[in-house]
């Protein structure tokens, strides 16, 4: 089985779990969700400056193979900005349910939480 | 090579941090670094503007690494025109927000404010397509804060959906991004120009995909027909004020469109927008007849009024873009216009915030009638004011296009729809009234009009009536920048370095 054969499965795997739990109808389903879509992201980004391995990653004079650096140094950038709107969903998601005593998506009441404060 | 393009980024960024340190005592002074920051940063793009109008292409290598390397910064006179634009709106919601206390209502209203700016202006410069991704982000986290600015349930709410919606679409735009890399080796833009046209046959329909899953990001914050559904809660979920300063952002999506479409991908994502624009056209104004509050309203003229932009934009010709390009601008100016004299009304009236009902006589009511009025005449496109000569222009631009029927009478319509919406919402808000007279200058419980917190307002509507008053020099202006965003070869021979060209 090749590299790419591995990694192209994981991407799809990801994605595909991502988008399910990203149409989910309470915000932490979503949030992770969208957490999975990022890890996805940035396994596409590494994997589109082609699979190289073992191979010198600047280029130098002699050197007729090397791994482009720049998808790294952009799944960087990913990773940070991604990993901060994750953590800022969270806290919106925590604070709305707090404030609004829901946590479904569209801000519709949860039939959960009316359920037990119907039989408390 | 000019060091004074970066100061737009640069600017905002110190701004943001002065202001910080004066969020608890001395909060005038926050104020006072923010509102003069955004009146320096007006000042500086307009010597930008002039230094663009000549013709030439401004590029600030960051780094001063050479072109396909490093980051560049481009001006040119549609991202001249966009800064002055973004200027302009900034300086009248901030004196807004400041005159009505909104910046008082949270800790960080100013140094928000200043990086919504520094985003904005670094999305109009960049050269570079993912610096573009990272300057949305930064316009956005600002929106996500400046969206929730003030809080309460009905935000809060809105707010959640709003940066869902949005961190879809980044992760879009990143897979967008790593197919275009994966397949031109490039993300400077007018390198990516110049590759694209020398791709081999194998890898077009990659990099086809990649530029219209692009261009369906840019839609979706240009909230263009089946991504518009995010627009009108959190509109209408913010302050007001804010959503006046948000009227620029659906216009970054355009812009983004206006960027790309000609120089990269030639235009190819035309055939989709096009009915996709003449369908957001028709939902926005019926949802504008069918609002029953005020900021709704607005909200849903401003999706409207940005189709009738994207329909012009999408026929890829110089003389229709020049005809957007003239009526970007005015529909920005007139929404923001708008949300500005709704929260005019909201202050003012007392009660029953922005519903579009009869309510007792109030003082002020006929100063915001009269505002009012202006603002309908303006998103609607009627004479005098600019929009009129907006729409004339789209519809004699799109007459080469062949779908010129369906955009004609799509505009025609929506325009009648516009004028009804307006005259029902008018003639409940101002003209009914509940039989109370309103209270007299000497009664107790009058208190002296505010006038001070129209003047924002009226700088707006100002600016409209300059639109149309110096319509020849603006239009000469916009067709000379149109014809600049459709030379992709001048674009591509100033920004990269002459010796390097093409090959890496």
């Amino acid at each position: 089985m090749s590299i790419e054969f591995l990694v192209a499965t994981a991407i799809g795997a990801l994605t595909a779990g991502g988008i399910y739990l990203c149409l989910r109808a309470r915000t932490f389903p979503v949030v992770l969700g969208l957490a999975m879509l990022s890890y996805a992201i940035n396994l596409f980004l590494f994997a589109m400056g082609r699979l190289v391995v073992g191979k010198p990653p600047i280029y130098a004079k002699g050197v007729a193979v090397y791994t482009d650096p720049l998808p790294q140094a952009l799944v960087l950038t990913a990773i940070v900005i991604s990993f901060g709107m994750t953590a800022l969903a969270l806290v919106l998601a925590l604070r709305t349910f707090l404030e609004t005593g829901t946590d479904q998506v569209d801000g519709t009441p949860d039939p959960d939480l009316l359920d037990r404060e119907n039989r408390t | 090579m000019s060091a004074l393009i970066a100061a737009p980024v640069l600017l905002p960024a110190f701004a943001a941090t002065l202001s910080l340190l004066f969020r608890r005592r001395r909060r005038w002074i926050g104020a006072g670094v923010s509102i003069g920051a955004t009146a320096l940063l007006l000042a500086i793009d307009l010597v930008l503007l002039g230094q663009a109008a000549t013709g030439e292409i401004g590029i600030y290598a960051l780094g001063d690494w050479p072109a396909p390397f490093g980051i560049v910064l481009v001006l040119d006179r549609l991202a001249a025109m966009m800064l002055v634009l973004t200027a302009a709106l900034a300086l009248a919601v901030s004196i807004h927000a400041t005159l009505t206390s909104l910046d008082r209502r949270g800790w960080h209203f100013h140094p928000l404010f200043q990086f919504q700016l520094l985003g904005l202006n670094g999305a109009f410069l960049t050269g570079d397509l993912f610096n573009l991704f990272v300057f949305f982000e930064v316009l956005l986290i600002a929106s996500y804060g400046l969206l929730l600015h003030g809080q309460g349930a009905r935000r809060l709410t809105a707010g959640v959906q709003y940066v869902i919606v949005n961190l879809v679409g980044s992760t879009l735009f990143l897979i967008a991004l790593g197919l275009l890399y994966g397949v031109t080796g490039t993300l400077n833009m007018a390198d990516m120009a110049v590759r694209a046209s020398a791709l081999p046959i194998g890898d077009q329909g990659l990099f086809r995909a990649g530029g219209l899953l692009l261009t369906a990001v840019f839609a979706l914050k240009a909230a263009l027909l089946p991504l518009h559904l995010w627009l009108p809660r959190a509109y209408s979920g913010t302050a007001p004020a804010v959503a006046a300063l948000f009227a620029i952002m659906t216009k970054v999506g355009a812009y983004a469109i206006i960027r790309t479409g000609p120089l990269i991908f030639a235009g190819a994502a035309g055939r989709y927008m096009i009915p996709a624009a003449l369908g957001t056209m028709i939902l926005g104004f019926a949802g504008f007849l069918a609002a029953r509050h005020l900021r709704v309203m607005t909200a849903f003229g401003l999706i409207g009024s940005t189709a009738i932009l994207l329909v012009a934009v999408a026929v890829f010709q110089e003389r229709a873009m020049a005809a957007a390009l003239y009526y970007l601008p005015h529909t920005t100016l007139a929404a923001a216009f708008l949300f500005l004299v709704t929260d005019l009304l909201i202050r003012w009236r007392g009660t029953e915030g922005d519903a579009i009902v009869v309510t007792p006589g109030y003082r002020g009511q006929q100063v915001l009638a009269a505002l009012f009025f202006a603002g309908g005449i303006a998103l609607a496109g009627l004479p005098p004011l600019s929009g009129f000569i907006g729409k004339l222009l789209i519809l004699q631009a799109t007459l080469s296009s062949s779908w010129w029927p369906a955009i004609w009478a799509a505009i025609l319509i929506t325009s009648l729809v516009a004028v009804i919406g307006f005259a029902r919402a008018g003639s409940t808000l101002f003209w009914k009234s509940s039989g109370d007279a309103p209270p007299s200058p000497g009664t107790s419980g009058a208190r002296a009009l505010p006038l001070k917190e129209a003047a924002p307002a009226g700088f707006l509507l100002a600016l409209m009536v300059l639109l149309t008053v110096a319509a020849g020099p603006v239009t000469a202006y916009m067709e000379a920048a149109s014809h600049q965003i459709f030379d992709v070869a001048d674009y591509a021979r100033a920004v990269l370095p002459p010796a390097s060209g093409v090959g890496s």
